[in-house]
């Protein structure tokens, strides 16, 4: 019967007990905050939120479209202040969050396309590189704008949703459910955009560019529109997050933020919609609720032991980046990869020479 | 003019580092064709060794002053120590990390790459602290005056060890059976191997030099600010990379060339714009020269692979 319900929304024909699974996952996220009374615990999860939101919309460059982008925080940062900007005292403009959330998402968008007009004909690690001084760009221009950004200070006291009378405050659970909505409203597009016309001449362009060129697919709008729509799900990620953060300053979007968003991506399964998803959300509660949990933990231990070596330890860059290195070492082709994209990935390309085309 | 003259002896200097860093990163993609976005981090480490292996020979921050041919020995023995662990610790990187993923899907062995960058920054900062810390100022520092322009004997230093580094680099690369080895494993690995060249033997090798200059660049960049931290790596490694690409990656003179044009313009854009804007100017002008020439300065524009 939920087969039935999911059908419209381009979920595809699946067995029943898939579907009372996927039914039984959905309602697990929706019950979260009902079940797990920890407002911290919650505030985590619902953060996962905006980083899942970063780790869709960078799917669709890189995983979608094959185009290595490691500045993919510049466009978040984009977001979040472009809502912070005008919904503040910086100004003392105050608009409505609801129009600025789909507001943030197309000026985010609109920069997608004028940063990505100047890499159409960079390929492979050139590409990498452009996005990357791009994604140093963008943070130091708002850092240094301090007459409209604030500076290093950036902006404070960015307004809070109202939802029909209703005060989002600073209390976590409305912005889990945003967040949730969002996200689940964005899987279900995605899932469709994938299979879509524009989904499938991102993926032959991914697979060989000039071959898709040939066949009459568009190489510079089709990476126009992939950088358009991956900037515009950082876009509304950064909307969020300024609104439930209330503070936003420059150095929360560096370089880590771009490397740990595509790092989900690879870890989960490259182009893969459900390994995105799990990526991002294992990355997510382990950067914000188990490795910070695990250094309370080393710092409980040190104080008991009265050790300040072990009381004053950082354990969390140590265990992320040993868990980054052993998960790619034992699963290169990521967690979630089945034969036909392991057959993707390494179709044309001979298994010793790295071929010279670039991401692929 | 003596202004000019002054920043352009700063900007060599600057230079001269991301280009030492700069070559470990284009002989790796040279011949791996991987981002080894550890490199900036090895560099640092190669700064920490250097501070361990000076407190064991007795010589702390204090200040104090060893002149003569001691303080010279002790320099030599601390940039060679350094360079060696720096360059078996590289080609231990590369054994664990990179070897099993050399034919997996390309973004493999760089989520790997963080995560050793990560991995190597959480090393050194429970080692030294998460805040920064000095590198023992144990060589004079005489400053000569040529006109209005002063140099001092620190500048000095880094730009002759950075350009000799250079031309010892170049004379192996293109003079010995390993330098012609790795020439021939970047080229065509698998004609290489066919040749009888052992491309897992050289490709240690290239991380191991590669790896050792960047340990060399943690000890003139220690002596030359006078301090260090363990986030240092991130941003020296993105100029130095950017040097690389700037330069043509995978080319020796192009890595050196967009060192010293990196550095130069850092230093200029301090003097003439504002400090605050050198990283834009750094990476526009990275933006608009791959947009021109799209292999950069001194790359190979090569056809396409079909």
């Amino acid at each position: 019967m939920d087969a039935r319900v999911r059908l419209p929304l381009g979920l595809g024909e699946v067995a029943v007990w898939q579907a009372l699974g996927l039914l039984a996952i959905v309602a697990l996220f929706a019950l979260y905050p009902v079940i797990d009374r920890n407002i911290g615990h919650v505030s985590a999860v619902a953060d996962a939120g905006y980083f899942l939101l970063l780790v869709f919309g960078l799917n669709i460059v890189v995983g979608f479209a094959g185009l290595l982008d490691l500045g993919y925080a510049a466009f978040f940062a984009i977001g979040a202040y472009t809502y912070a900007m005008v919904a503040s005292t910086q100004f003392n403009l105050h608009l409505n969050f609801w129009p600025m959330l789909i507001g943030s998402a197309c000026v985010a968008a609109l920069f997608g396309v004028i940063l990505g007009f100047p890499t159409l004909r960079l390929r492979g690690d050139y590409l990498a590189i452009v996005t990357l001084g791009f994604g140093e760009i963008v943070p130091q221009v708002f850092l240094n704008l301090d007459k409209y950004t604030g500076g290093p200070n950036g902006i404070s006291n960015v307004d809070q949703p109202v939802f029909f009378g209703h005060a989002f405050g600073f209390n976590p659970v409305p912005y889990y459910y945003l967040y949730l909505v969002v996200a689940l409203i964005s899987l279900v597009l995605l899932n469709n955009l994938r299979r879509s016309r524009l989904g499938r001449a991102w993926m032959a362009i991914r697979e060989d560019e000039l071959a898709a060129t040939h066949m009459g697919v568009n190489p510079v709008t089709t990476k126009l529109l992939a950088f358009a729509m991956g900037a515009s799900f950082a876009g509304l990620a950064g909307c969020i997050y300024a609104a439930k953060l209330t503070l936003i300053s420059p150095d929360e979007f560096n370089f880590s933020v771009s490397v740990t968003i595509l790092s989900a991506i690879v870890l989960g399964g490259m182009g893969s919609l459900l390994g995105a998803f799990i990526g991002g959300l294992l990355l997510a509660l382990l950067n914000f609720m188990v490795l910070p949990q695990v250094t309370n933990w080393t710092h409980a231990l040190g104080t008991a032991l009265h050790n300040e070596a072990i009381q004053n330890a950082d354990l969390h860059y140590i265990i992320y980046g040993l868990i980054l290195v052993l998960v790619m070492l034992f699963r290169p082709e990521g967690l979630i990869s089945n034969a036909s994209r392991r057959a993707e990935l390494h179709h044309g390309q001979p298994a010793t020479s790295a071929a010279a085309a670039g991401v692929e | 003019m003596a202004i000019f003259l002054q920043q352009l002896i700063n900007g060599i200097a600057q230079g001269g580092m991301y280009a030492l860093i700069a070559l470990g990163y284009t002989m790796v993609y040279g011949i791996v064709e991987l981002i080894n976005f550890a490199h900036g981090d090895v560099f640092t480490l190669g700064s920490f060794l250097c501070i361990a292996i000076l407190a064991l020979l007795g010589v702390s921050a204090s200040g104090q002053i060893i002149a003569g041919w001691q303080g010279a020995l002790i320099a030599l023995l601390v940039v060679v120590l350094a360079a060696l662990l720096c360059g078996v610790i590289g080609v231990l990187i590369e054994r664990f990390a990179y070897r099993r993923l050399r034919n997996a899907p390309r973004l493999a062995p760089l989520i790997t790459a963080i995560g050793v960058s990560f991995l190597l920054q959480g090393v050194m900062r429970n080692w030294k602290g998460p805040s920064e810390i000095s590198f023992p100022q144990f060589l004079p520092n005489p400053t000569f005056a040529f006109g209005g322009v002063h140099i001092d004997l620190r500048e000095l230093l880094v730009v002759i060890v950075s350009i000799l580094m250079m031309v010892a680099l170049q004379f192996f690369i293109y003079n010995t059976k390993l330098g012609k080895a790795m020439r021939a494993s970047a080229q065509d690995r698998d004609a290489a191997s066919l040749m009888g060249i052992n491309v897992n033997t050289t490709i240690a090798w290239t991380f191991f030099i590669g790896s050792a200059l960047a340990g060399v660049a943690g000890f003139i960049s220690g002596m030359y600010f006078g301090t260090t931290m363990f986030t240092n790596g991130y941003q020296a490694g993105l100029k130095a990379f950017t040097a690389a690409v700037l330069g043509g990656i995978g080319n020796i003179a192009g890595a050196m060339l967009g060192g010293f044009l990196i550095g130069i313009v850092e230093a200029m854009t301090a003097q003439y714009i504002s400090d605050q804007w050198t990283n834009v100017v750094v990476f526009s002008i990275l933006v608009l020269i791959l947009v021109l020439r799209p292999s950069g300065l001194l790359g190979e524009q090569l056809p396409e692979k079909v």
